[in-house]
């Protein structure tokens, strides 16, 4: 056996069993109350499930050694440099962490409010939710927002809801919304399922939304606009406001997409820019843990003609200092969560800009946009740059160029990247560039790390010229190796039952 | 500044070393939109925020005696879930793109989706959405795919607070939504099977229901397949440690809020919404799947499967606009169900149903204090009547250190005297014989 095979053998013995697989009949680890009530079982055998379900039976050790072994198997933010592009993976600070476990806050049951004088038991909390909503507002350049969407998708459909009530309110009859072949596809999704038709508008030499393709698409049947500004590219449209004018002067509605407001928070505002609608990523900007793929969450603010508009219920302050909920709404599209969301998320994010302020808020944009110009620049002699221009936030390179003369794809890229201790970019994303890779650095990481990641680059770069074929078989330093995704949906095997 | 890495000194080199200035790296907005004065205060030290903070917890009252339920619970939660749940690698990563660098996210997720379906006898689950409202939601969107019609027939015992935002994501489509008004506390059996024709889609009902009622839908999903639609349940998993599932009932979508398996109620969130279904509409089903597979040498691996029904593949034409979901609650459901593992979770539902029992056999012991429905099956909730306005009542004994129940009249006509009282295990015999002497007292 020589070494490669017995590194290999030894990852393979060291794949984690199911939990399920470890379990011992008979075996405990949480002991419950013993019961203080008669054994009543008050309830007909009909109505009683056949057998036990099949959960495993495990020490509280076990449990927790599965687990811990398993998180092993993941990169973090707090293990990795993690510059995934439009994601803004930046550090999750963990004073947040602290004050969301706060028992006030963590055990407080959310129909308290709607107890007889109940709201006056979570007076703290409905402080933390009105003023996150004062705060955003004046980030954003909104006249109110509704805090209730539990992530930026759901952000989205609620905006979009908001854009379909104010056109039948206005009973103007509109069916289609303009979004450009660059956005996330989260925007044309949440615009299909809250009832309107999609028109791709291409983007223009510049990576931008073209101006004049907007002039000829403009008809009574647009309903509005969404957009991310700077968009997935990175980049900013300096004609924003007359785009926003086009979409006004039909009686149409402009949406922003926040998922890239960690360039411009503290520096300009979309309000400013003319959108009548913004989310926000609390869970990006404002720097709430990821959680492996949520919770997030994804505040909406609108302007004045629209606040009529919001969910219910919304926190309003009384004249006598209280917070209260406000629920009489008429025109509002209703509710679209079941309390005032997620808030736990809202709590973190509120700590954050508490703790940032003002001029820490402007700084976090300003390094976030210079730690990705640098990154552009000094890697743009390297990669292939489709846009040459200054960046906000993230810049999007492609592989073309290693593609074409070397074979190495920017999948090869990612993977050489995870052995150099990197978690990837995005890649493949926007599809309107060939190869993309698309890196978001925050304005969390250092200097030093930059410079790494840049190094690291860089002798990727050098790789593809003299040992391609290397990099097609990263990563060698994981669990696992390019596992085969086409194989998982022809044996589609998604539960251990 | 807190949590920004580089100093002055290097902002400088870095900005020498690209020939920018950081006036110029903003150039291309338009100056009209900078220089603004942000109305917000300036930035606070750790220990002011903490102190500020602790301050805000404490003007919320949580030392009230919890028997306020309505599908959102107070349970238990062993320590070992927090501290899990805590490891950084899985709350400061993101949604695993990258199968190698995430094979923990992903086992975990592969992991839950299989206790799921071990807890709903259901075939299949995705790795979640994000809670139980949105979830029956989603589910109604999913049976309009799978059967191509437009009807959804939902009985008033499913949680009010669903049905109302159910009502507002379909107001937009065209979906006729007709709701039925259940009958002594279960769903509406003449009115659901009257209803149930060629056009419907789904029939929506819950169990236990938001009355706390126990029912078996085995009749209605028979009912709902012999005119092509579909069953959708919605459940509290915490019962599923004794009821029947809704699997054995033959329902074809399962959903439900998992906020009781782990979660603290938090002010409302984040919680968890939960989907299982039927093999063979997976291909229908929204959200992110997981599953097992071999990497190049052999391994076993685990990746995200069946992404072409998704946004970032099919964008307008998905199942759902879904991206980000509740991906770590998802996690402490996985950890809180292997603690308590096959007889934990059992002792845990039969802990709360006796309970409940005990407190429903104390209470309407009281004079003047009835049960509101004839059905006697009932798994933690129960629905009383009062001699008076019930909210005026819970008011009352808000004072006396009790957060006593639910009144039913917020959504419900015809109910003001109706309290909806919520026993889990965490309630002791003392508290409940504390709660009936307080009732009795300000009757």
């Amino acid at each position: 056996m020589n070494c490669n095979d017995m590194m290999q053998e030894q990852r393979i013995s060291n794949a984690v069993k199911l939990i399920f697989e470890k379990s011992v009949e008979g075996r405990r680890a949480v002991r419950m109350d013993l019961p203080d009530v008669p054994n009543a079982m008050n309830i007909k055998k009909e109505f009683l499930r056949d057998k036990a379900a099949e959960l495993p039976q495990l020490s509280e050790l076990d449990v927790v050694r599965h687990f811990t072994e398993l998180s092993r198997r993941n990169f973090g933010v707090d293990t990795n440099f993690y510059p995934l592009g439009s994601c803004t993976m930046k550090y999750n600070p963990k004073v947040a962490e602290r004050i969301a476990s706060y028992p006030g806050f963590a055990h407080l049951h959310p129909l308290l409010p709607q107890l007889g004088r109940g709201g006056m038991l979570t007076q703290g909390a409905l402080q933390v939710i009105y003023e996150t909503d004062l705060m955003l507002r004046e980030i954003t350049g909104m006249a109110g927002f509704t805090t209730q969407p539990m992530a930026g998708a759901h952000g989205e459909l609620t905006g979009m809801m908001i854009m379909a009530a104010y056109h039948r309110d206005k009973k103007n009859n509109k069916k289609t919304v303009l979004i450009p072949d660059s956005a996330h596809g989260t925007n044309p999704s949440s615009a299909a399922i809250a009832g309107f038709e999609i028109v791709s508008v291409p983007s223009d030499e510049n990576g931008v939304m073209d101006i004049e393709l907007v002039k000829r698409l403009l008809n009574d049947d647009v309903a509005g606009l969404m957009l991310t500004c700077p968009n997935t590219l990175g980049l900013f449209n300096p004609k924003i406001k007359e785009i926003c004018n086009l979409i006004h002067s039909v009686d149409g509605l402009a949406y922003y997409d926040g998922a890239n407001l960690n360039a411009i928070m503290g520096k300009a505002r979309p309000g400013d820019f003319g959108f009548d609608i913004v989310h926000v990523n609390l869970h990006k900007s404002f720097a709430t843990p990821h959680g492996g793929g949520g919770p997030g969450a994804g505040p909406v603010g609108v302007k004045e003609k629209l606040l009529d508009f919001l969910p219910i219920s919304l926190v309003v302050k009384r004249n006598d200092g209280t917070y209260a909920l406000e629920y009489d709404k008429p025109k509002s599209i209703g509710y679209i969560a079941p309390f005032y969301g997620n808030f736990g998320i809202i709590l973190r994010a509120y700590v954050y800009v508490l703790m940032l302020g003002k001029d820490g808020l402007k700084r976090v944009a300003e390094n976030a946009v210079l730690n990705a110009n640098y990154i552009k620049e000094k890697l743009k002699d390297y990669y292939e740059l489709p846009f040459d221009k200054v960046c906000k936030h993230e810049c999007v390179f492609s592989a073309s160029k290693q593609t074409e003369k070397n074979g190495v794809h920017a999948i090869d890229i990612a993977k050489a990247l995870i052995d150099r201790g990197f978690h990837p970019p995005t890649v493949y994303f926007p599809a309107i560039v060939k190869e993309a890779m698309m890196i978001e650095p925050t304005e969390t990481e250092s200097k030093e790390t930059i410079d790494t990641f840049i190094q690291a680059m860089l002798e990727i770069a050098e790789q593809s010229e003299i040992e391609p074929e290397k990099l097609k078989s990263a990563p060698l330093t994981t669990p696992v190796c390019r596992p085969d995704e086409t194989a998982a949906v022809k044996n589609l095997d998604i539960a251990s039952l | 500044m807190p949590f920004i890495a580089n100093t002055d000194e290097q902002r400088k080199e870095m900005l020498a070393e690209i020939g920018q200035t950081m006036a110029g790296l903003f150039a291309d907005i338009p100056a009209e939109f900078m220089g603004r004065d942000f109305n917000i205060p300036a930035g606070i030290s750790e220990q002011q925020v903490r102190n500020r903070l602790a301050e805000l917890a404490g003007k919320n009252s949580i030392d009230l005696t919890c028997f306020l339920g309505g599908g959102f619970y107070d349970h238990f939660i062993p320590a070992a879930v927090y501290s899990l749940i805590s490891r950084s690698e899985f709350y400061t990563a993101y949604t695993p793109y990258q199968p190698e660098l995430s094979q923990g996210t992903l086992q975990a997720v592969y992991e839950y989706q299989s206790a799921i379906c071990r807890l709903t006898q259901m075939e299949v689950a995705n790795a979640s959405l994000y809670d139980g409202g949105t979830a029956i939601y989603e589910a109604i969107m999913m049976a309009l795919r799978v059967t191509g019609r437009n009807k959804i027939i939902i009985d008033d015992s499913v949680n009010p607070i669903y049905r109302v935002m159910i009502k507002s994501y379909t107001k937009n489509l065209n979906i006729q939504l007709e709701e039925t008004c259940s009958s002594d506390g279960l769903a509406n059996r003449k009115q659901i099977l009257k209803k149930i024709d060629a056009q419907t889609a789904a029939v929506v009902v819950q169990n236990p229901n938001f009355f706390g009622c126990i029912d078996d839908f085995t009749d209605i999903a028979k009912a709902a397949h012999e005119k092509g639609a579909l069953l959708l349940a919605s459940v509290y998993p915490i019962s599923l440690g004794i009821l029947k599932t809704p699997g054995a009932m033959d329902a074809d979508i399962v959903t439900g809020e998992g906020q009781s398996l782990g979660m603290p109620m938090s002010f409302g969130g984040p919680y968890l919404g939960f989907m299982a279904t039927k093999k063979k509409y997976v291909r229908k089903m929204p959200g992110r799947i997981v599953g097992e597979t071999k990497d190049k040498f052999g391994r076993r691996s685990f990746v995200l499967t069946l992404q072409a029904r998704e946004q970032h593949i099919r964008r307008a034409k998905a199942t759902s606009n879904i991206c980000s979901n509740e991906g770590l609650c998802a996690l402490t459901a996985l950890v809180y169900l292997s603690l308590l593992g096959k007889e934990g979770l059992q002792e845990t539902a039969k802990l709360c149903a006796d309970k409940a029992s005990f407190a429903y056999k104390r209470l309407t012991k009281i004079p003047k204090v009835k049960a509101h429905f004839k059905t006697k099956w009932f798994f933690n909730e129960f629905v009383l009547d009062l001699p008076c306005e019930a909210g005026d009542v819970i008011a009352k004994l808000i004072d006396k250190g009790f957060a006593a129940g639910f009144p039913l009249s917020r959504y419900y006509e015809g109910m003001e005297n109706s309290i909806l009282i919520c026993v889990t295990e965490k309630r002791s015999k003392q508290q409940i014989g504390m709660l009936a002497e307080e009732l009795e007292n300000v009757l």
